[in-house]
């Protein structure tokens, strides 16, 4: 039942996403764009460190920008239709999954940006993926669920900003650990650690997720 | 008026009194292990950690009335949770101050890069997230249950933010952790007999404040 209202939802994300196009290119642009100026700005002077600590604050603001609007995009009507028709807790689910997947386009994105413009800083790719798919994954998670929070409140943009930093931080931590890892030698080893941690939060994210957000979606 | 959020009573009003006039009277009399870094300034720990101590009571407070507030919407329990977070950010400020002015005369630096700065820090990002939140919300109800749910989530990220961050950063100059470099604070029989009655008072001193803000809150709704 979960599972067939899941896919429903993502699958109207997806074809609403298609019909307005402009929020998308909006924000591949601004993740585009976002790049080009890191790469003018730092000319010459990319070395692993900050190549690591560059790619993952700009994914951060490009999810932020491109999650932001997942609760405020349709009409406060339609939301009140689909609170009939579907529990929050399909609701949720749908849109980490739907910004999941967002996330890992805008992930890759970004990744063929850097290579393109800034050079190949990783030494172990399946390491820095692996770190990309579950940074994606948490980033969603943790971003859908303060962007549902933030929806609630008036300024709601300058809000998403200002409660998503400080508890994105572990997550964000540990991946650039990670990803520095995978940019300074080929060993798998001394990662796991780091990617335990990581699975924990995503876990934790989700859960709270799950028993948090039905007190959201209804008023 | 009979409801658990308040703690009735004189005795421990009393009890935080003496703890803390005996932490800062017999605290500076106490013969206390001497460091090169420190010399007399580690007397310091009885009133800069009790921050600390104080702070973390406040926000445990402030995360159980949240669980509390979704499971019954009694305004009483949002109120609480609000206000310990209050007194939380207070002595959090004051933590931050004190250990910075610490930091300067032992460390040489107001701030340095160390896993619990940084955690401090962050705490009082979260808080005081948590209060524009409030802010930006009117009706009553929907900032209660909003920020309830914000505080608990938050509240459990912060708590893996502290405990993951010493495994990510390796050495941390700071002390009461394994491994710190500068002043192991393997405190001495001696020190400890103030150091344990210190952080009680604090604790206690924060739900006095906690109580009294509480009651002027309940007073002006009532209006």
């Amino acid at each position: 039942m979960l599972f067939r209202e899941v896919k429903a939802l993502i699958g109207k994300d997806i074809r609403l996403e298609l019909k307005q196009k402009y929020v998308l290119n909006g924000i591949l642009l601004y993740l585009l764009s976002t790049v080009f100026v890191t790469y003018l700005a730092f000319e010459e002077v990319i070395t692993p460190e900050t190549w690591n600590s560059l790619f993952w604050i700009i994914l951060l603001f490009v999810g932020v920008n491109g999650i932001s609007k997942s609760f405020v995009q349709e009409s406060p009507a339609r939301y009140i239709y689909y609170y009939t028709i579907a529990s929050p807790q399909a609701v949720v689910l749908s849109k980490i999954l739907y910004n999941l997947l967002l996330m890992a386009i805008l992930s890759l994105l970004s990744f063929g940006m850097f290579l393109l413009l800034m050079g190949n800083q990783v030494v172990n790719l399946e390491l820095f993926i692996l770190a990309l798919f579950l940074g994606s994954f948490g980033l969603s998670s943790i971003l859908t669920m303060v962007a549902a929070i933030a929806s609630r409140a008036s300024n709601n943009f300058s809000l998403m900003a200002v409660l998503s930093f400080p508890i994105i931080l572990p997550l964000l931590l540990t991946l650039m650990k990670i990803s520095r890892m995978a940019l300074s030698g080929p060993e798998w080893p001394g990662a796991t650690g780091p990617l335990v941690i990581l699975v924990t939060i995503n876990l934790a994210v989700i859960i709270l997720a799950y028993l948090l957000f039905p007190y959201l979606w209804r008023d | 008026m009979t409801d658990s959020s308040l703690i009735k009573g004189l005795w421990w009003k009393l009890l935080a009194l003496l703890l803390l006039l005996y932490a800062v009277i017999y605290g500076f009399f106490i013969e206390v292990p001497y460091f090169e870094v420190t010399k007399e300034s580690i007397r310091n720990v009885f009133y800069h950690v009790g921050m600390w101590f104080g702070m973390s009571a406040m926000l445990i407070t402030s995360f159980i009335f949240s669980i509390r507030y979704l499971r019954g919407f009694r305004e009483k329990e949002d109120i609480v949770a609000v206000e310990a977070a209050n007194v939380g950010i207070f002595f959090g400020i004051l933590g931050l101050i004190t250990g910075m002015i610490w930091a300067k005369s032992t460390w040489g630096a107001f701030w340095v890069r160390d896993p619990k700065l940084d955690g401090a820090a962050v705490g009082m990002f979260i808080y005081l997230a948590y209060m524009v939140l409030r802010g930006s919300i009117n009706d009553i109800h929907k900032r209660a249950k909003v920020s309830a749910v914000f505080n608990i989530f938050a509240f459990i990220l912060w708590i893996v933010f502290v405990m993951v961050l010493p495994r990510l950063a390796g050495s941390t100059i700071h002390p009461g952790q394994d491994g710190a470099p500068v002043m192991a604070l393997n405190l001495s029989g001696s020190t400890r007999i103030v150091f344990y009655p210190a952080m009680i008072g604090w604790i206690l001193l924060g739900f006095w404040i906690m109580n009294l803000r509480i009651r002027i809150k309940r007073l002006g709704i009532r209006d």
